[in-house]
């Protein structure tokens, strides 16, 4: 048994709709600062494993683990105030927030101040502030007071990011990051998940194989629901069961 | 011990007879629902337009029943298409208050439209002749009308559900029901498809409010009045299923007529309480999806 | 802390939003000057203050929690029949009468928020509803503490503060509700700009990126629909202190959809939806009753319609419209 927790684990994760098994027996570790990356073809349930592990969906059967502890009974909520946070495949922001708000309220459930009933949001000026800071971080503080809608969807895609750090995980789970982006915005995209803080252990789902054997330290290949294969992206580049599966249909950018 | 079963026999009989009248009625709406997400509450207003249309024309104008059952289906029917055309897509998508406030609407302006043609009282019933008296099934008679109700019911589901099943038509009303953008990604006309259920939903609630005028009386606050037993079936049955509101309708049938006939003081008292309980216990109905 | 200056602008509006406007001391100016300048219409004008609370406690559930409930005179009832009770029974002080009245509606607020806030949809719509209907028919039954159809009778209401009788022109009525109206605005308009306020946007916006951010987001709800009850029920007991009575009607489910009404017409979401809301719907009614009542459901549903269709957001939002209109005129 190991000693070392992995910052996220599933051991024998199931889910069927009705008949229909969407994941079977998915035995997965995420390292403490690992940069990993999780790849499969279209179906393969990805999202859905995503969905599983921060508790959207009730799985059939399996524990997860978070940094060592079973979190498979609590809800989604309660996986995110562990350490836990997610991005969406599709843009999941406030729309007709700006952006700045959109972070701040991440950043107040997160210092615990979000259910206050009494005092005036504006006041709780260190919220407003590490939103900035956040913005900042990402270099995109100039669209702090711009509504969300407003933003070119590049943006938005690290207005999402900006929001998922804002909650300080310990565990981040990347859908698509770079997906629909154009490919001038693309790099930041990149850039930004490159200089995430080491301490962070970042899952990415990815279609874009360039991206994911630049960023990724680590991969798992996802067919049909289950693991086909886990390694280094030397080890999958060369194995021809997931040439065979997938890297037949890679993207070209 | 004879008595109690005499009465249990009775109890299920006019039970299942309201049950049909409550799933003709609901299945519209539970359909609708899960087709295009809308909440209509004003549905209740085609079934009572079909008891209006259908006993004005055997009443006042000596039609023949099947013919005004007839004639009341195709043009509730009809109305409910152009009322969709011009105002309910306007809402498809729309904020969920929006609907609700525009079907509250409707159901005032129906209401308020119905007391000025037909006053505030409720329109007579009386079955033709043939349909009168009692019915010797098996081991006791049973009133002929209640029995024509079952009947008829039986043959409307069958023929609903067969449908479904069997025709292109039907095929795309699951699809469609079931998944709206991949729907539409596979070249369904939706527009067209939603058009379509909806007349048909109103057709069927607007015989099941003409069949049915002999249990539920039509008068201007017949939409008000059975609105949240409508709403019960669909939202126990599970929204957009098809088969759940028939087995709630049974429940609901059964149950009610079993309370008012077991302890008439407390009415609805004790379905809304199991409703509760039901819903408390699975949110998403009997046949809904979690 | 580098920022330009959109950015700072932004974060001075974030700051500020909650500081109080000299715009928001309209409604209390025209409240106060109407009681001077129409002393005939008072017992009209306190019926007006009294919806205008039952709509702002539907707002904070309906336009800022986005939960859409047919049934919120169960609260409102709940409210007046405490009070009522509470007076037939010779506790006649009307400040502790209201707010029992109000803890009783917000103990019922939870109770069935706890059930009918895990629904969504037609379901939770339904479940709203059917809980106004099982109490309106449980009033109705429980007809000897209920006085049933009849209402109850024989509630008595003492001097408010022991100086302010109930007199016949409503004065102290008028008044009465108008202090406890300006209370609960306080109240509201503090929650409403609060992070618990701005979470409950959140949720309203987008359920799932709320999850997404750790929100408790039953108990947020929870929370907001107790508050709403409480104050419906405020609301409901002040009604049947102002006419010492109260009847079946203000459980009915007529009555939800009036107050439901009354925000549309108004603007939800806005805070002050009700405040125009009510006196519109409440004087048209007034008006309308008195020329032909059966013509009232026909006109108000019309009404109804051509508001969801044209002017989604009320009267607040055909404003809204057109300051914007006449902005784009005055730039050059």
């Amino acid at each position: 048994m190991s000693t070392s927790a992995a910052a996220l684990e599933t051991r024998g994760l199931c889910k069927s709709f009705g008949a229909l098994p969407v994941a079977s027996d998915i035995d997965f570790r995420l390292e403490q600062g690992a940069r990993h990356a999780l790849i499969g073809p279209n179906g393969a349930g990805k999202t859905t494993f995503v969905n599983l592990v921060t508790g959207a969906l009730p799985p059939s059967a399996g524990r997860i683990y978070l940094g060592g502890e079973d979190v498979t009974a609590l809800p989604q909520a309660r996986r995110v105030k562990r350490g836990l946070a997610r991005t969406f495949q599709i843009n999941t922001l406030f729309r007709g927030l700006s952006v700045l708000e959109n972070v701040a309220l991440a950043i107040g459930e997160r210092m615990g101040v979000a259910g206050d009933l009494m005092r005036p949001a504006g006041s709780r000026s260190g919220v407003i502030e590490r939103a900035f800071a956040a913005l900042e971080r990402l270099g995109i503080a100039e669209d702090a007071g711009r509504l969300v809608r407003e933003l070119p969807y590049g943006r938005q895609r690290l207005v999402e990011i900006a929001v998922a750090l804002g909650l300080e995980p310990k565990v981040l789970l990347l859908d698509e990051p770079a997906a629909g982006v154009p490919g001038a915005e693309n790099g930041t995209i990149v850039e930004t998940i490159e200089s995430l803080p080491a301490e962070i252990a970042v899952l990415i789902i990815e279609h874009d194989m360039d991206l994911v054997f630049r960023l990724a330290r680590r991969i798992t290949v996802l067919v049909q629901g289950s693991v086909l294969v886990e390694g280094t992206p030397a080890e999958i580049g060369a194995d021809p069961r997931v040439r065979e599966v997938y890297l037949g249909e890679r993207e070209h950018r | 011990m004879q008595d109690v079963f005499a009465a249990s026999i009775s109890i299920a009989f006019h039970g299942v007879a309201l049950a049909m009248v409550l799933y003709l009625v609901s299945v519209g709406l539970s359909i609708t629902m899960g087709l295009m997400g809308f909440v209509n509450l004003a549905h209740g207003a085609f079934a009572a337009a079909g008891g209006y249309v259908a006993l004005t024309l055997m009443n006042d104008l000596g039609v023949p029943f099947p013919l005004s059952l007839a004639i009341a289906a195709f043009s509730v029917g009809a109305a409910s298409m152009v009322l969709e055309r011009l105002l309910y897509s306007r809402l498809y998508g729309e904020h969920e208050l929006s609907q609700v406030m525009f079907t509250i609407g409707l159901i005032l302006v129906t209401t308020g439209g119905a007391k000025a043609i037909w006053g505030p009282l409720s329109l007579p019933m009386h079955p033709p002749s043939y349909l009168r008296g009692d019915v010797d099934l098996w081991f006791r008679s049973f009133p002929t009308y209640r029995s024509f109700i079952i009947a008829a019911g039986v043959v409307l589901v069958t023929a609903l559900w067969l449908g479904l099943e069997r025709t292109r038509f039907g095929a795309q009303v699951r699809a469609a029901v079931d998944n709206r953008r991949m729907a539409q990604s596979i070249g369904i006309n939706t527009s067209r498809l939603f058009t379509l259920t909806f007349a048909l939903g109103s057709a069927l609630a607007a015989l099941g409010g003409a069949i049915g005028s002999e249990i539920w009386a039509i008068d201007t606050s017949y939409a008000q009045e059975h609105l949240v037993y409508f709403l019960i079936v669909v939202a126990v049955g599970g929204l957009g299923s098809i088969r759940g509101p028939f087995f709630a309708s049974l429940l609901l049938g059964v149950s009610d007529t079993a309370f008012k006939y077991l302890l008439p003081e407390f009415g609805a008292f004790f379905i809304y309480a199991l409703t509760l309980v039901l819903l408390l216990w699975r949110p998403q109905g009997l046949f809904g999806r979690a | 802390m580098t920022a330009t200056a959109g950015a700072e602008q932004a974060i001075g509006r974030l700051a500020g939003r909650h500081r109080l406007r000299p715009l928001e001391a309209l409604p209390w100016v025209i409240a106060i000057a109407a009681y001077f300048l129409f002393p005939d219409y008072l017992p009209l004008g306190a019926q007006v203050l009294i919806m205008v609370l039952f709509a702002l406690s539907l707002d904070l559930i309906l336009g800022y929690g986005g939960i859409i409930t047919l049934g919120q005179a169960a609260f409102f009832g709940v409210g007046g029949y405490t009070a009522g009770l509470l007076g037939a029974h010779g506790w006649s002080e009307p400040i502790t009468g209201l707010l029992a009245a109000g803890a009783v509606a917000g103990a019922f607020g939870v109770v069935t928020g706890l059930i009918v806030l895990r629904t969504e949809k037609l379901t939770l719509l339904m479940l709203t509803l059917m809980v106004n209907v099982m109490l309106y028919e449980a009033a109705n039954k429980a007809s000897t503490i209920t006085g049933g159809s009849d209402g109850l009778q024989g509630v008595v209401i003492s001097p408010v503060l022991g100086l302010f009788r109930f007199d016949i022109f409503g004065r102290t009525a008028y008044l009465y509700a108008l202090a406890v109206l300006f209370l609960a605005w306080l109240l509201v308009r503090r929650i409403v700009h609060s992070p618990f306020g701005r979470s409950l946007t959140g949720i309203r916006e987008n359920v799932a990126r709320m999850h997404a951010i750790g929100s408790p987001v039953l108990l947020r709800r929870l929370t907001a629909y107790t508050i709403a009850a409480a104050l419906s029920g405020v609301a409901g007991a002040l009604l049947t202190q102002a006419t010492q009575f109260v009847g079946q009607e203000s459980l009915s489910v007529d009555r939800s959809g009036g107050v439901l009404i009354v925000l549309i017409l108004g603007g939800f979401g806005r805070l002050y939806g009700a405040f125009v809301g009510a006196p519109l719907y409440m004087i048209a009614q007034d008006r309308l009753s008195a020329l032909d009542p059966s013509y009232w459901p026909l006109a108000i549903g019309a009404l109804l319609i051509a508001v969801v269709m044209l002017a989604r957001g009320g009267v607040l939002g055909i404003c809204d419209t057109l300051i914007a209109w006449l902005r784009r005129r005055g730039r050059p």
